[in-house]
């Protein structure tokens, strides 16, 4: 068994007077492709503000690769991939390219510029998540389910180790949520790369994910994928706190 | 005019200031419009307006003042505002926008009792609403070109952060930039370079020339960088046109500036749609 990357030891978080997260424990192992489930309002997106060091939990414990999360400097190592429609205007001015190159904006360091063969690395980037051919587009061009790819894009171009993903599914085509997972799965596999993401839609997980943890201000399951395939109604709908329907 | 420009001081200083005015707001402007901030340059320009104001008052009660550039205490004034217009902000997180109501009729009221107080107005402070080709002094010049350095050497040192931040600021703090210190060092020289500008567009136009070139730019750019340097060319054709006009014509360079911007602008809509017409006619 490898080491935990991600641990988070009884984490509690509330913003003033509501309870978000309450004594949550898990851990994600290198290697692992974790889809973290909740209803709207479960505590997913300050989850994973908590575990990017943009929240602060009231309580509980963060270790991320070994060292607590306070003092946690290698930020690179774990790539954000934020939630699309909340994050940007779609009528900004830049690039595929130059939204991609930016990703290395830390890796590189304050005070110092890209370099420029930088721009072979946009390509591999780019190539990881097969947008290689849009690179000279503006990026408000772009379909969603396409734009969410240059932000994965972005966030490998800094060779993270984790990557982690707020309601990616969101903005893509039915049709082709299967063929966005199959890409992360091979990132997954071929390059090793940890993924986290977190979504409130039950529907889109697929058999590509290895691990599951369902998620309403406490974890109420967390397993390989088969064994939340196992799981009762009743023990989601407890987890769900209504009642949902499960679709295979 | 370059005749004119050769053998009077106050015009190389009007004309220069221009140039460089026209190259700094529209590329600060760059980053102020797609991080959907025009309106904070109006708010800090009528702060500015407040010290300028404020300057031209106590020069009157106090005649020792009298040989401060009022520009002084104009930036003074807006580099407060841009650092209260920061506080304002998250005090009303949800509100955000507030700050700049607040900071604008702040700016506007206080503008206004210091110019009653200085007996109404006069031919200073109108050149410093709209603009002046003759009142730009040598001083204003080297307060310009001051300003001028310290915006390239923000953008040389910080481009890439401004990047990131102006595009997904929740992208920028995830990866542990500095958002925050980056953010209000760029409110600082913001603030400045409204200062700047104001002595040649005026205090009441000075966002017209941040935003009307970059509006023009994005029309037609491809990319960050390509927009930028479209709204330099925009910027510098407007500054250029306007104050040839505004000295020919004996106009307030503020007005022809932007009515100059304005048309660009226009050219640049209609331009546009027209080879858009023209191609779909060829398809």
């Amino acid at each position: 068994m490898s080491e935990p990357i991600i641990e988070m030891k009884n984490v509690s978080f509330q913003y003033e007077y509501t309870q978000v997260l309450n004594n949550i424990s898990f851990k994600v192992n290198e290697g692992d492709f974790l889809a973290i489930l909740g209803p709207n309002g479960s505590g997913k997106s300050t989850l994973l503000k908590i575990l990017l060091g943009l929240l602060k939990p009231q309580s509980g414990e963060i270790k991320l690769f070994g060292q607590p999360n306070e003092t946690f400097r290698q930020r690179e190592w774990i790539g954000y991939v934020s939630q699309k429609s909340n994050a940007f205007n779609s009528g900004f001015p830049a690039t595929v390219e130059e939204v991609v190159k930016s990703g290395l904006t830390k890796k590189v360091g304050m005070f110092k510029r890209i370099p420029k063969d930088a721009l072979l690395q946009v390509q591999d980037a780019l190539k990881a998540v097969g947008m290689e051919r849009f690179s000279k587009k503006n990026i408000g061009e772009l379909s969603g389910g396409q734009q969410q790819r240059v932000f994965i894009a972005r966030a490998l171009i800094a060779k993270p180790k984790i990557l982690v993903m707020d309601e990616p599914t969101v903005g893509i085509d039915h049709e082709n949520v299967q063929s966005f997972y199959d890409m992360l799965y091979s990132l997954n596999k071929e390059q090793n790369i940890t993924i986290i993401l977190v979504t409130h839609d039950v529907d889109t997980v697929s058999n590509r994910i290895s691990h599951v943890a369902c998620l309403n201000q406490t974890i109420h399951f967390h397993g390989y994928k088969q064994e939340f395939d196992e799981i009762s109604q009743e023990q989601l709908d407890k987890w769900q706190g209504h009642a949902v329907r499960k679709i295979h | 005019m370059i005749d004119a420009i050769i053998n009077y001081e106050f015009l190389q200083n009007a004309f220069f200031s221009g140039l460089l005015i026209g190259i700094i707001a529209p590329l600060l402007g760059v980053f102020i419009v797609v991080r959907r901030m025009s309106l904070i340059a109006d708010a800090l320009s009528h702060v500015t307006l407040a010290g300028i104001a404020g300057s031209l008052y106590l020069s009157q009660t106090f005649t020792v003042l009298a040989l401060i550039n009022p520009i002084y205490l104009g930036i003074v004034a807006s580099v407060s505002g841009s650092i209260l217009i920061e506080r304002l902000r998250t005090l009303y997180k949800h509100y955000e926008e507030l700050a700049i109501p607040i900071i604008m009729s702040g700016g506007i009221g206080l503008s206004a009792i210091f110019i009653s107080l200085a007996s109404g107005f006069n031919t200073d402070i109108m050149s410093y609403l709209f603009g002046s080709v003759s009142a730009v002094s040598r001083q204003d010049l080297w307060v310009v070109i001051a300003i001028t350095i310290v915006v390239f050497l923000f953008l040389y040192t910080f481009f890439k952060e401004m990047f990131v931040l102006s595009f997904d600021e929740e992208f920028a703090k995830a990866s542990g930039l500095p958002a925050k210190t980056i953010h209000l060092l760029f409110m600082v020289v913001v603030a400045l370079v409204i200062a700047a500008s104001m002595r040649i567009v005026g205090i009441l136009l000075v966002s017209s020339l941040i935003t009307l070139p970059v509006a023009a730019s994005m029309r037609i750019a491809k990319g960050f960088k390509q927009t930028i340097l479209f709204s330099i060319l925009f910027g510098e054709a407007a500054v250029i046109l306007g104050l040839v006009s505004a000295f020919y014509l004996n106009l307030a360079p503020g007005g022809t500036i932007v009515v100059t911007s304005i048309l660009i602008l226009l050219i640049v809509i209609l331009g546009k749609k027209a080879a858009m017409k023209m191609k779909a006619e060829r398809v």
